[in-house]
């Protein structure tokens, strides 16, 4: 089993962005995503500056791929994709469907991430064709939807052709919306945003009336209010799973890729969840359930 | 331009014919839609009926097969198409590409229509469909802007259909999965959102609590209106601020924008509402049907009616009506 650095999903300065991929190059991660896939208004790094930092950090022992935009709305985003889609070096990891079209049509090899709608054997068998490399299940889906669209794919005869990869750890992205949460708290308009976000480094925690975590805002995407830890179910993932992503929230997710490692390598023991974390997703429950 | 109403039951189906409609979207009695509630949808006997009906009246019939197919269990997806084919409905409106690259391949003839859970939202996408799928109709999210919505109508040839009317859902259709993280079910994998079976309403000496999944929603007073506990209309807490913190509890109400949607193109104006009753459906298909009839008939002098407002706040959530994300101020 490898390991992936997913791609940030906050707002991040450009310096403090630009150090952590610098000290990342040097953790255990095999595999490094990166790009803006929330909000195109984010331009701290602009789709040019994320292609040159994957280029420069590319050939030194790391995998990079380069991440798209899970919602498209408007012609310019749609242009931003093209750009990078159009990178002639790495390859891709398509959040929209709209990015297999374009990724598919200049045959450049890409992953399928999490936010697109891949449910069963029969899209991957045809995702394959289009060029599919890698596929990121959509977070909600458990071991054991897993395991069936894999015995699906393996009597199609395509198992071999793709690798699959598991969020395993982090704030889950679980929708997208026009609206921008962030800005909303702040009782800003989207047209009118600031970019608050960057003011929220892991997003903006919100809670039930009874002090409950249920979400993180970040922009328009919202997340689990728990942070997904698939740590103590490495070992129900072998033979499943060729890639465990992390995705980064701070420099703490480059100690939690080692944990991660020793898992892998079997060196390791059950952790104890804190009552903030979750992994009931991945055992058919209720994600922010926690299946000790 | 189409008035396409929703039909989650025979009587409904029949009413909204009756009332108006040009076309009636149903579907069937399991998870293959995204309205999988108990008491609602066709079984083969009232789908046989409820096609005749639409065909006596020489209006359309299409069938939402909107979720999902789980591995190991898509025969009951492709069956779902076999009898939209066999009921000779007019068009099957399908999410998932293992469902599309089915009835594409099947049905050649079949009219394809993409449904909003496949969340297309730009034209890459929309071509992805058209040219894998043949799709002639796309059903947008209710994440665009009217200016987006006139970039996509300038860019691509496929119908395009958008949501007028009824409960708002205000993330990407079909990439929310906020129901599954407090459930277990989600509208792409169970075909429902925020499932009544986890509802719990609650008289306790801070006031009626919804919750969902054990999980506190909403508290109302004595004074306030109690609305069904869908989790992102809920009131939660963002630094001690306490607020719908993702979206109020309200509907989408787009009869303002008739006038833009004609010059814009749009094929079909659909109304959410398969889980209502047919007096919700006689009521919101009657002010429609007028509302572009009256379009048509004098477009300069088209307004909205206040009577006609009146009865569309009664049958919205919280009672109050919004233009979402087609108003930019809304995002």
């Amino acid at each position: 089993m490898k390991l992936s650095l997913g791609p940030l999903l906050y707002y991040w300065p450009k310096q403090t962005t630009e150090d952590f991929y610098q000290q990342a190059l040097s953790s255990d991660a095999d595999i490094i995503y990166l790009g803006e896939t929330v909000c195109s208004k984010r331009r701290e790094l602009k789709a040019r500056d994320w292609i040159n930092l994957a280029k420069a950090l590319n050939n030194q022992g790391k995998e990079i791929v380069l991440s798209s935009m899970a919602l498209l709305e408007a012609p310019s985003e749609v242009k931003v994709l093209k750009q990078l889609c159009e990178n002639g070096e790495l390859s891709v990891e398509a959040n929209d469907i709209g990015a297999i079209q374009l990724l598919s049509e200049k045959k450049v090899p890409f992953v399928c991430g999490p936010a697109i709608n891949c449910y069963n054997a029969h899209v991957l068998k045809l995702f394959v064709n289009q060029g599919m490399q890698r596929w990121v299940m959509p977070v909600e889906l458990s071991r054991d939807w897993l395991q069936k669209a894999l015995i699906d794919a393996q009597a199609m005869g395509i198992r071999e052709h793709f690798e699959v990869e598991v969020f395993a750890h982090g704030h889950l992205p679980l929708a997208y919306s026009a609206r921008c949460f962030t800005a909303r708290s702040e009782n800003k308009a989207k047209d009118d945003c600031e970019l608050c976000c960057i003011k929220y480094p892991q997003g903006r925690i919100t809670s039930t009336q009874e002090g409950q975590q249920v979400f993180v805002l970040n922009g328009i995407q919202t997340q689990s209010g728990y942070c997904y830890n698939l740590l103590n179910d490495v070992e129900s993932m072998r033979g499943l799973v060729d890639v465990v992503r992390v995705s980064p929230s701070s420099l703490d997710s480059l100690a939690t890729l080692q944990q991660f490692k020793q898992q892998i390598l079997g060196d390791s023991q059950t952790i104890k969840h804190d009552n903030l974390q979750c992994n009931g997703y991945w055992h058919k429950i209720a994600g922010l359930s926690l299946h000790q | 331009m189409e008035l396409l109403c929703p039909a989650g039951s025979l009587p409904a189906l029949k009413t909204a014919i009756d009332c108006g409609a040009d076309a009636v979207y149903v579907g069937l009695k399991d998870d293959t839609n995204a309205r999988h509630f108990a008491g609602l949808n066709f079984n083969d006997k009232k789908l046989a009926k409820g096609a005749q009906y639409v065909r006596d009246h020489n209006k359309h019939l299409h069938v939402a097969i909107n979720t999902f197919a789980h591995p190991g269990e898509q025969k009951r997806w492709f069956n779902a198409v076999d009898k939209c084919v066999d009921l000779g409905a007019n068009a099957a409106i399908i999410a998932d590409i293992a469902t599309l690259d089915y009835a594409v391949n099947k049905y050649p003839e079949l009219e394809l229509h993409l449904s909003v859970q496949a969340s297309a939202t730009n034209t890459a996408a929309i071509d992805f469909y058209q040219k894998n799928f043949n799709i002639k109709r796309v059903v947008l999210p209710r994440v665009l802007s009217i200016h987006q919505v006139k970039q996509l109508s300038r860019n691509t040839d496929v119908d395009l259909e958008v949501f007028a009317f009824g409960s708002l859902c205000i993330m990407a259709e079909g990439r929310c999965y906020l129901s599954s993280y407090f459930t277990g079910e989600s509208p792409n994998t169970v075909g429902a959102c925020s499932p009544a079976k986890y509802v719990r309403w609650q008289e306790t000496d801070n006031g009626l609590e919804s919750r969902l999944n054990n999980i506190l929603i909403d508290r109302y007073q004595s004074n306030e209106k109690a609305g069904y506990p869908t989790l992102c209309k809920g009131k939660f807490t963002v630094d001690d601020q306490l607020y719908h913190a993702l979206e109020e509890p309200t509907s989408l109400n787009t009869l303002s924008m008739i006038p833009e949607l004609m010059e814009t193109g749009i094929t079909s104006v659909k109304i959410e509402g398969r889980q209502r009753s047919p007096a919700y459906v006689e009521q919101i298909t009657r002010v429609w049907r007028a509302a572009i009839d009256s379009y048509q008939q004098a477009p300069q002098q088209y307004q909205v009616k206040k009577d006609w407002d009146v009865v569309l706040a009664n049958v919205s959530e919280g009672s109050q009506t919004t233009l979402g994300a087609y108003h930019r101020d809304w995002q």
